[in-house]
């Protein structure tokens, strides 16, 4: 379309784009509102493990913000602390799979040799639905932080190893890198130069979606009794606990059930609002 | 077109190879000794020793495996430690509620998620875009479970609208009280499904309705409807059924929490059984059972893309 | 002589922010029945917006007709309402498209395509549709109505599917046919098949056609009347012949001495060194399936050549003629299925990619899209510099290079540290070239280098191409589809088609003296050959 007329087009903002992002700014606070209440929350609020069974079941108001659970412990206290748990789990699952899926998929985009062998293995990991997969390997190898990460890691790598694979597919057939390969540069440059770049955008979107569902996924594999170890306050064991009282007490699930609403909420919201300014494009690709 | 139908077919195996081979391995290689597990607190260690050799543990790996994967070919998935029934029997007692769930799941998930997508897709920006993508983002966002208690607190504790738990088979029990009990487990289920296709059926419906054939049904004077269904619906169906496809992994996972929730007496709450219970053989059983539901649905989705896509050739 | 189509005083509004405020502004344009209106122009100048405007099929979100009428039939297309509008197109006016790919829909037969336009506007019964269809196929002079109707899209050809277009837009006999560059995405061979179609129909029928183009050549063919634009207004208009010879606007002088001559200007021949040679280089593509009997495509067959220092030698050929796969063994972009490619008696078409690299700097080549040939992320001295540091060049001495490049290719110095979105396309046709030389290669393949850009841009990059091999000294492959530019550029020149070679000679014995059919079917099939015969290239 444009030829010479449309030379000079100003460089949009796109930090100020997303700034102003409706679904960030909601998202942004809301996020920045938990992290601050969980990680300087504890400090005001009262012990979340200490038990006072006078005090059990009760509804929220006469005992403390979010009621009292079983043994008389704090919900709201609780809650603030399993925060902690729930972020944790959801950066770490974020960080270690993008970091495994690039590699893998930089692999199976670049070496051809290697490119069928993986992405079977992907294809294979992918029809093993996630939530059977972590609670089979909890359930097998103890309930432990590392053991739930790497559990909730597993069955999101191929997601990742498929996203980065069609971006170096695309971008290895795109003149530029054409260009670069005729003028002499070496395959592993052209990975750095050329092809890395146009996969972090990409991958910072499907970080934050990662993130989002990882917290999800660690809650119900805490409320399934396959999370966590019990006596840590995660929200998924917080929840776990308040099954049994449910029709008594529903307060016990929803707090927390809130919360991590709240949180996943706000992560997937900011993850929208990257993925319209960083490149609309990819929208359509994932999720 | 027949020889395709043979080679896609054929290249499911390796794939459910792969899935096999990781399930052994995880299982195999999962610390904690499977044998001592199933003899219990107070075992000697003959018990373990017994069960051991019961297991065919002592056999090297590659053997295990491939006498494991000759049962499984021969329709064998193993036999449950605990009530010593075989896996299949076991799936099998329990499959209807799970099937007639995920059924219903489906089935209203297409009927609310792709006329909420293609309206959001041709109204983009309108409010009621932005609220299709607000429901579908919170879809994303709340726990399954969750949202499944607040569906029991609001409608059955409440509203006394319907039944807080359990299951009714519509073949026994009639259809009435199967569809008290399912509604409101659906719903729940149906929630974060909604969200995937309603979402993927904006994003695939608007690509389409930027294409140059849109531009020509309406040179030729065609309605805006019509040119929704004819042309663009049409044209988006590919991707939204993929993604129906890829879903069942996430409704399978779906179903063992919400059959939790609802305490319905399915293939899911199996499987919470068998984990809390270390019952090696069903678990191994059940998720190859359902992976293979999973690479089964996605083959015949595969193929269903002829019928959508002339384009698409064998 | 009836005015079917009056456009007055239209104007077109660009949302805020861009570099103009009105996509069109003022326009002014009448059209008669039994008369083909050409709007001319070149990218940007609003003489797409002019037609979607009339079929008020306008991108909302972007553009919006601010001032003037449009009448049609009495009516006022910008104040009637939708229903209205959708009664008359179909039926009183009716538009074919640029590329017919993706003007019809790819998951209905064809036949049901040209059917839903009856469906729309008439009452007729499926099986007088079929017999209309029918008929309208044939009227089109497509072969076997009956099996073209129930076909894809994606199974005709490019040239079967602009009939299918215009069998559609025809069917109702609308009085106005809107045409926007409908034979721009085709071969030359076939653009002159649906341009003669065009005319011919159009006579028949009495229709008005308002025809969209970018290029003189068609203009000269089609054209009754010729409305000039640039930038949004009507520059000039006039009867063909009238503006053709007498162009008054320098605008438009300046877009007729753009259009390439037919006729090769006097070349020396080259006697130097041998810089490259090929031999029977072949390329088959899809060898085998999984039992054995895949589809198999003779991209390029036995084909040889000899490329000397300080020459072009151009290739010409249709679209899947194999001319690019050559060009893309000879850079081992690909790897050629069998041949040799001899540099200094190497042969490079044997080595592996490891031992290829140490050659790579020999051979330099120059895309057709310059929006894609840049990453946009890096600058564009980045982008130049990469070759020569690469190869050991120490970064000082690259970029030193890099700005002695930029001036040669007619730019500034100081832009070597903007990004390609800051460019025009000609612009990055430039620095692609600025590129490749930094490499100081021997030969220099040009792939369909020039295509992309408009006219006026293209017969600069063409002359500065020219300078640099000259200056340089290096032997040119250049590649492309079209015959005005290869005349004008090429020393010697070589036709394929259907990856295999149909003719070679110097380029004035091949064009003045064609020895084959189909060198002379795709020289006679140039569009405008009669009016544009003999100007001074």
């Amino acid at each position: 379309m444009s030829g010479e007329a449309a030379a000079a087009r100003s460089d949009p903002a796109p930090l100020r784009i997303f700034l102003s992002h409706p679904g960030v700014l909601f998202g942004g606070m809301t996020l920045a509102g938990i992290v601050l209440l969980t990680g300087i929350g504890p400090v005001f609020a009262t012990d979340p493990v200490s038990i006072n069974p006078l005090n059990r079941l009760k509804p929220p108001g006469a005992g403390g913000f979010f009621g009292t659970d079983m043994l008389g412990r704090d919900v709201f206290s609780r809650v603030l602390n399993g925060g902690r748990m729930s972020l944790t789990v959801g950066l770490a699952v974020a960080f270690l799979s993008v970091t495994i899926g690039l590699t893998l998929g930089l692999i199976a985009g670049y070496i051809r040799s290697l490119d069928a062998v993986i992405m079977r293995v992907m294809d294979g990991l992918m029809s093993i639905p996630a939530i059977l997969l972590a609670i089979a390997m909890i359930a097998l190898s103890g309930a432990t932080l590392t053991t739930v990460i790497v559990a909730i890691v597993i069955p999101e790598i191929p997601r990742v190893v498929r996203l980065v694979r069609s971006v170096v597919l695309t971008v290895r057939e795109e003149p530029y890198v054409e260009a670069a390969i005729a003028a002499g540069t070496r395959t592993f440059q052209i990975m750095r130069r050329h092809i890395l770049p146009n996969t972090v955008a990409p991958l910072i979107v499907q970080a934050t979606y990662i993130c989002g569902s990882a917290m999800l996924l660690e809650a119900i594999l805490g409320f399934l009794g396959a999370g966590i170890p019990p006596e840590i306050p995660s929200w998924g064991n917080i929840m776990a606990e308040g099954r049994t009282y449910f029709q008594l007490t529903p307060w016990i699930i929803f707090f927390p059930g809130l919360a991590l609403a709240l949180a996943v909420l706000a992560v997937n919201f900011i993850g929208d609002g990257l993925r319209d300014t960083l490149d609309p494009r990819i929208a359509r690709t994932m999720r | 077109m027949l020889n395709y139908i043979a080679v896609r077919i054929l290249s499911t195996v390796p794939v459910m190879g792969i899935v096999a081979l990781f399930v052994f391995i995880l299982l195999r290689l999962a610390p904690g000794d499977p044998a001592a597990v199933i003899a219990g607190d107070y075992a000697t260690a003959e018990d373990v020793e017994r069960i051991r050799q019961q297991l065919g543990l002592t056999d090297p790996l590659l053997i295990q495996f491939f006498r494991w994967l000759g049962d499984i070919l021969q329709g064998d998935l193993g036999t449950s430690i605990f009530s010593n029934k075989p896996v299949t029997v076991l799936i099998a007692q329990r499959l209807e509620p799970t099937l007639l769930l995920a059924l219903t799941t489906i089935i209203f998930s297409i009927l609310v998620a792709v006329p909420l997508g293609t309206i959001a897709a041709y109204r983009s920006g309108s409010a009621i875009d932005r609220l299709a993508m607000l429901f579908s983002v919170g879809g994303f966002s709340i726990p399954v479970f969750v949202l499944g208690y607040i569906l029991i607190y609001v409608f059955s504790m409440q509203l006394k609208l319907l039944p807080v738990q359990g299951y009714k088979s519509p073949f026994t029990e009639g259809i009435g009280p199967f569809l008290s009990h399912i509604a409101l487990p659906t719903l729940t289920l149906s929630v974060i499904f909604i969200a995937l296709i309603s979402r993927m059926t904006r994003a695939s419906v608007t690509e389409v309705l930027e294409e140059d054939y849109i531009r020509t049904a309406r040179a030729k004077g065609q309605s805006e409807l019509r040119i929704l269904l004819r042309h663009a619906l049409r044209n988006a169906a590919v991707p939204i059924v993929t993604v129906i496809g890829i879903g069942i992994a996430l409704l399978i996972g779906g179903v063992v929490v919400t059959e939790s929730v609802f305490n319905i007496p399915g293939l899911g709450r199996l499987v919470l059984d068998a984990v809390l219970a270390r019952d090696y053989p069903i678990i191994q059983g059940l998720i190859l059972f359902f992976s293979f539901v999973y690479i089964f649905v996605n083959l015949i989705i595969d193929l269903c893309y002829t019928l959508l896509d002339p384009r698409i050739k064998y | 002589m009836t005015t079917i189509l009056d456009i007055q005083d239209l104007s077109v509004s660009l949302p805020p922010g861009g570099d103009r405020e009105f996509a069109i502004e003022e326009v002014s344009l009448t059209v008669d029945s039994c008369e083909i209106v050409c709007v001319v122009g070149e990218s940007g100048s609003g003489k797409s917006v002019t037609a979607f405007s009339v079929m008020g099929l306008l991108d909302r979100r972007a553009l919006n007709p601010v001032a003037g009428t449009i009448r049609l039939a009495d009516k006022d297309l910008l104040t009637i309402d939708d229903r209205t509008l959708r009664q008359l197109r179909g039926e009183r006016v009716s538009m074919i498209f640029q590329e017919p790919m993706t003007a019809l829909n790819p998951v209905m037969r064809v036949g049901d395509q040209i059917a839903e336009t009856l469906e729309i506007h008439t009452g007729l019964s499926s099986t007088q549709r079929h017999a209309r269809v029918l008929q309208a196929l044939a009227d089109v002079q497509l072969p076997d109505p009956k099996s073209l109707a129930i076909s894809y899209p994606h199974q005709l050809s490019g040239g079967q599917r602009q009939r299918i277009m215009i069998a559609m837009a025809l069917i109702l006999e609308p009085k106005l046919l809107i045409a926007d560059e409908p034979t721009t995405a085709l071969d030359v061979t076939t653009q002159a098949k649906i341009l003669a179609l065009i005319k011919q129909l159009q006579s028949s029928r009495g229709m008005g056609v308002l025809f969209i183009t970018h290029d003189f050549g068609v203009v000269a063919e089609i054209a009754d009347r010729v409305i000039v634009m640039q930038n949004g207004r009507i520059v000039e208009q006039g009867q063909v012949d009238h503006l053709l010879n007498a162009p008054k606007h320098p605008y438009t002088r300046l877009l007729i001495d753009a259009v390439p001559s037919m006729t090769p200007p006097e070349r020396r021949h080259s006697n130097d060194k041998e810089a490259l040679a090929a031999n029977r280089i072949h390329k088959i593509y899809g060898k085998s399936g999984w039992f054995g009997r895949g589809r198999v495509v003779h991209a390029a067959q036995d084909i040889s050549l000899t490329l000397r220092r300080g020459e072009t030698l151009g290739i010409v050929g249709e679209s899947g003629s194999g001319k690019s796969t050559v060009a893309r063994c000879i850079m081992r972009l690909i790897d050629p299925t069998s041949g040799e490619i001899l540099i200094d008696s190497i042969d490079i078409a044997a080595l592996r990619q490891s031992e290829l690299r140490r050659f790579r700097h020999q051979i330099q080549i120059i895309f057709q899209d310059p929006y894609r040939s840049l990453n946009p992320r890096r600058t564009v001295g980045d982008s130049i510099v990469e070759g020569p540091m690469n190869f050991g060049v120490a970064a000082v001495e690259a970029w030193e290079r890099a700005r002695e490049l930029m001036e040669t290719v007619g730019l500034s110095a100081e832009s070597l540290s903007r990004f390609p979105h800051q460019f025009s396309g000609g612009q990055r046709q430039r620095i692609c070239i600025a590129r490749a030389l930094a490499m100081k290669p021997r030969i220099l393949i040009a792939d369909e280098a020039v295509s992309a850009l408009d006219v006026s841009v293209q017969a600069q990059v063409l002359d500065l191409l020219d300078d640099v091999r000259q200056e340089f000294q290096l032997a040119m492959l250049f590649i492309t589809h079209d015959l005005r530019v290869a005349a004008q550029i090429c020393d010697r020149i070589m036709v394929m088609q259907d990856g295999q070679l149909v003719e070679r000679g110097s380029t004035a014995t091949v064009y003045a003296n064609p020895q084959q059919q189909y060198t002379r079917e795709l020289l006679a099939a140039a569009p405008g050959r009669r009016k544009f015969p003999q100007k001074v290239g």
